[in-house]
């Protein structure tokens, strides 16, 4: 029963992250319609933005705390700037292009994002400098962090902060009505330019703290790092309904905890059959299934076509 | 992808090609396979000899392919400072470093390029997925090529001459950690985790093997991938079977998080794993958490080998850090010029022959090959990280020949740890 | 198209065009080896893409299916040519055994999943498209154990290049008194089989069910009251797609002579998508400017980085590996910039889309 408990920890914070970098993509999504395949190395340049703000100050003998804040602002400002550039230089002269367009602009983007992180930040992995001393907790036989709680309160936080942000203000209602119908929004007198930039800037600046997150988790930094969480969060953000917050954040759990749950018991359900190698299988194959169910995701509304 | 690592000596070669040797002008033409590359110089006293290199210079594994190319740089650089004579002509040798991106398309493509350039022999590729593709095309060519970390067994067992590779195969290295971790550190029940890769892979199954050969029983049998963070699922299966070992087969990229991730699960089980992760590089990523973890390279400890130690200064001085196979293929490419020398001649077609007689003391050991090409009985020694260093506990194997020197230093020990002395077990 | 080949000057004219054509496709293979074989290769892959994009093509350009998983297919076809023809096995089938044998099978793996994922659309179908070349790959790189089928991250070695009776097309030889080297035989084959494609192209284009895949692409539901049965006309998209998926996989096994998992990432799946997007999507002359510009200019790059950097700033500032893919990455970004359809897009999509207004 402890190590299902502790699963279930190890699934939750994993989830964690995946739901906050999939809340990026989702913003974009949910506002424009747009993949912005470049999110994963916005997290990325987050992380290693942050890393450098640490490192540097590391020996001014400021407090730890207080470090780790500075570093964490910077890279968000930094990401906000990145991500405000990504919408102005790359996004916006599309945004009555064909659908697959804005696509491969985010892929260059990414392609682009990889190599001049290559080239400032270095082939080699990084370690990300542990600011805060891991304590560790048990608890009925599984233990987890001080980390990890961060990482999942944090989580919280910022899904109930979007949430009012949406819902609540006068920004958000701008959202609202631009992902509705953006000739309508604007004849309403919304400014839809801001409106789609906020989108990116809010977005990435999501990344930028989820990168941090990510850094101090695993304390491991690399110029490719933004691929893999970027793949795996898009698909938490498409099973829970891409383009719902809700539906990110439940996408992203889910996510998180069917891969530890499937690498913790798929060998056991299969006879050993299949090992924890099949782990990604496992996750897509339940990503099928939903989608086979309820084909707009977990919390996803008909958007109707878009192909 | 790479596998264990042996002493071995990586031949590059050298170019036959005629760039007409002006006194001494560099030559920095790279890649354009001029046309013009053919007219018969005049026999001048100096002539450039090209050697190939290739590893992948982008993407996820960049910063090793950077490494190996830089150890191979080194090399040349070191040849070039000596300023050899081949058949009455001063040789200048240069490097043409390319980028095959880990792509086994785009490994045949620069294998072409490589070929056309008219170098005279190559060091690489880096990953086994590449380096058999493109081995058919030097093959074709006459060309010898040395992987430093190819360990893939296929790629020596197509029938082909030039194949060679300075790194050791999974086998041996499998066996001494499989062995060390039942006799030595008493395990009698073991978890394993690869990174499926075909390095981490054949490794696992073989101290997977070895392990059980020993007596021991296998709890556990995990799986990850080269480019996961997040362990923790595997772990906290393994950490239910209550192993006395983990071995795990795979980089120090994935080491080192993993580590942490062990210590923060509590599991108490020693952390082993073969030579991709024996390397300074786990210990900067997990801290403190590598304190203990017991791995094993190729070769012999660098403390003892005068010209290992040599290498870590040199190469720590310009380029810094060193990754893991650098080491390699540096004595690829020293390999490759000593059998040139050998034989008298920058022709590959003349120079093939002795590159399989190969006796060479490089900085990784001693560099002799078997018949089809892999390094012989190369010497494997089982570290202990502590206090940050990567100290001997023994060495197994290895032709302590008759060489006045015993061969090899691993190569990717920049710890010339004051050491305790590696007690050459036969 | 044929119907254009008529007799009227105008037809004179596209013959006239189709020889000249046919003698720049003939010439290829001998002006590239000037510049020495390794162009010959990049030649023989730019081809082999646009194969890949133009089966890509029906899925995505025709049907308006958006697949990030293509290259799931290509693996299909790979491994069912490197089993049946290579001693890990040890059978040797004939390449024209195995060529139609594994566009079957891909075929198959077509049906399989356009089956579940008919219900979706847009990003979603993205997704699980994804999801699907990822399962392909994490099999094969898989499948080692308990039964040894694909020999797992090793990969399959030693794998029979094509051969016709004792003609090998690995070896080089002389026919009629031209000496042609293995690579250069390949780019003859492949050009065969890039046409076979381009006629299979064009024929659907213009078909009962090209104009089927068309009325999915543009309204669905519209499409499914006219009375198409959409089910299968998209299942079809999927088949065929998937079947030159599994054709090109053959040859890239054969020509390579050696398979493993790490050739089938999604990033290949990307760069076809990619080729057919950057070109002009469901525009045939398009999709393959597009395939042969993304093969091409990466590899030009590599030769051609070094000397412009040192042209440009006196002595080499970044590395030019660093540098190759960082302007590759931008020059899609500039492309889809300024040119939005495509380079090369059809006049029906450049009406489309100076009308759009959303």
């Amino acid at each position: 029963m402890d190590t299902l408990l502790q699963q279930l920890i190890n699934g939750l914070t994993l989830g964690a992250v995946y739901a906050l970098v999939a809340l990026g993509y989702t913003m974009v999504y949910g506002i424009i319609g747009l993949i912005n395949f470049a999110h994963g190395e916005v997290v990325m340049i987050g992380t290693m933005v942050a890393f450098t703000i640490i490192v540097s100050l590391a020996g001014s003998g400021m407090p730890p705390l207080l470090i780790l804040s500075v570093g964490l602002l910077i890279a968000v400002v930094a990401c906000m700037v990145l991500g405000w550039g990504l919408e102005r230089v790359a996004y916006r002269p599309l945004r009555h292009a064909p659908r697959l367009t804005p696509l491969i602009t985010a892929i260059g983007m990414s392609i682009v994002l990889q190599n001049v992180a290559m080239i400032i930040w270095g082939r080699n992995y990084i370690t990300f400098p542990p600011m805060i001393e891991k304590q560790i907790y048990e608890v009925a036989g599984a233990s987890f962090t001080n980390v990890q709680v961060a990482i999942v309160v944090l989580a919280a936080l910022v899904m109930i902060g979007l949430t009012y942000l949406v819902q609540r203000t006068r920004m958000g209602m701008a959202m609202r009505a631009t992902a509705q119908n953006q000739h309508v929004a604007q004849l309403m007198g919304v400014d839809i330019d801001r409106v789609i930039a906020m989108a990116f800037i809010i977005g990435s600046a999501l990344g930028a703290l989820a990168g941090c997150m990510v850094g101090s988790y695993y304390e491991i930094a690399h110029y490719q790092m933004g691929f893999m969480l970027g793949l795996k969060a898009f698909t938490a953000a498409v099973l829970g309904g891409i383009g719902n917050m809700a539906g990110a954040m439940a996408g992203g759990l889910l996510l998180g905890i069917i891969e530890a749950l499937g690498a913790g018991y798929i060998g056991d359900l299969t006879g050993n059959f299949l090992g924890s190698h099949y782990q990604d299988i496992f996750a897509f194959m339940v990503l099928i299934v939903v989608l086979m169910f309820r084909p707009s995701g977990l919390f996803g509304e008909r958007t109707g076509d878009r192909a | 992808m790479k596998d264990a690592r042996i002493p071995g000596v990586l031949i590059v070669l050298a170019a036959s090609v005629a760039m007409i040797g002006c006194g001494k002008k560099e030559e920095p033409k790279a890649a354009a396979p001029a046309p013009a590359a053919a007219p018969a110089p005049a026999p001048k006293p100096e002539i450039v000899v090209k050697i190939g290199h290739v590893a992948p210079l982008t993407g996820p594994i960049a910063h090793l392919g950077k490494d190996n190319e830089n150890g191979a740089r080194l090399a040349v650089d070191d040849a070039n400072a000596k300023k050899l004579e081949i058949d009455g002509k001063l040789v200048k040798f240069e490097l043409l470093g390319e980028d095959d991106q880990a792509d086994p398309k785009t490994g045949t493509v620069v294998a072409q390029k490589l070929v056309d350039a008219k170098v005279a022999g190559v060091v690489g590729h880096l990953n086994s997925g590449t380096t058999i593709p493109a081995s058919a095309i030097y093959n074709q060519a006459g060309l010898p090529q040395i992987s430093p970390s190819a360990t893939n067994p296929k790629y020596t067992q197509q029938g082909f001459n030039t194949t060679f590779r300075v790194m050791a195969n999974d086998i041996q290295q499998g066996s001494v950690v499989g062995t060390y971790a039942v006799k030595d550190m008493g395990a009698k029940k073991v978890a394993i985790i690869d990174d499926r890769t075909a390095y981490g892979q054949g490794l696992a199954d073989e101290v997977e093997k070895a392990a059980k050969a020993a007596g021991a029983t296998i709890v556990a049998r995990e799986f990850t991938t080269d480019k996961a963070t997040d362990f923790k699922a595997i772990l906290t299966k393994i950490k239910a079977k209550n192993p006395d070992v983990i071995f795990l087969g795979g980089m120090d990229a994935i080491g080192g998080p993993m580590l942490k991730q062990i210590k923060e699960l509590g599991i108490k089980a020693k952390f082993t794993t073969g030579d991709g992760g024996c390397s300074p590089e786990l210990i900067k990523l997990a801290a403190a958490a590598s304190e203990g973890v017991i791995c094993t390279q190729a070769g012999l400890p660098v403390d003892k080998l005068p010209n290992g130690q040599k290498f870590v200064e040199d190469f720590t001085k310009k380029y810094g850090q060193i990754q893991i196979y650098s080491p390699y293929s540096y004595d690829a490419v020293m390999v490759l010029i000593d059998a040139m020398k050998r034989a008298n001649s920058v022709d590959p077609v003349k120079y093939l022959p002795e590159v399989g007689k190969t006796s060479y003391d490089g900085v990784t050991g001693k560099v002799e090959f078997d018949e089809k090409g892999d390094i012989k009985n190369g010497a494997i020694t089982v570290f202990e990280i502590k206090d940050g260093k990567l100290v001997t506990l023994k060495s197994e194997g290895g032709t302590v020949a008759a060489a006045p020197a015993p061969a090899a230093a691993p190569a990717a020990a920049p710890a010339a740890a004051p050491a305790a002395a590696p007690e050459a077990k036969k | 198209m044929s119907g254009r080949f008529g007799r009227s000057p105008r037809g004179m004219q596209h013959w006239l065009g189709f020889l000249l054509l046919l003698a720049v496709l003939l010439a290829i293979p001998f002006v590239a080896a000037l510049g020495g074989q390794a162009w010959v290769r990049i030649a023989n892959f730019a081809i082999l893409y646009v194969f890949l994009a133009l089966g890509l093509n029906i899925v995505v350009g025709y049907a308006g299916l958006l697949d990030l998983g293509y290259v799931a297919f290509y693996a299909v076809g790979a491994y069912c040519y490197a089993l049946l023809a290579s001693p890990h096995f040890g059978i040797h089938l004939p390449f024209w055994v195995i060529l139609p044998f594994g566009a079957a099978v891909a075929c198959l793996f077509g049906v399989l999943l356009g089956a579940p994922t008919l219900k979706l659309r847009g990003d979603y179908l993205a997704i699980v498209t994804l999801g699907f070349g990822e399962i392909i790959r994490i099999f094969m790189n898989n499948l080692n154990a308990p039964i040894n089928v694909t020999n797992g991250a090793q990969g399959i070695t030693l794998i029979d290049p094509i051969r016709i009776g004792d003609f090998s097309f690995a070896k080089t030889s002389t026919i009629f008194g031209v000496t042609l080297s293995g690579p250069q035989k390949y780019y003859f084959l492949l050009v065969a089989l890039a046409a076979l494609v381009i006629v299979v192209n064009i024929r659907l284009q213009n078909s009962r069910i090209g104009r089927a895949w068309q009325a999915i692409r543009e309204d669905e539901v519209a499409a499914k009251a006219c009375g198409i049965n959409t089910r299968n006309i998209k299942l079809l998209a999927f088949a065929m797609g998937a079947s030159f998926g599994g054709i090109a996989g053959g040859v890239f096994a054969a020509m390579q002579g050696f398979v493993s998992p790490e050739s089938f990432s999604l990033m290949e799946s990307i760069t076809i998508l990619a080729m057919v997007v950057l070109g002009g999507m469901g525009h045939i002359p398009g999709v393959i400017l597009g395939a042969i510009l993304l093969t091409g200019l990466p590899e030009a790059l590599r030769y051609g980085i070094e000397p412009l950097q040192k042209a440009v700033f006196g002595r080499m500032i970044i590395d030019p590996e660093s540098l190759r893919m960082l302007v590759f990455g931008l020059a899609l970004v500039l492309v889809m910039r300024f040119r939005p359809a495509g380079l090369w897009p059809s006049s029906l999509r450049r009406r489309e889309l100076s009308e759009a207004t959303d």
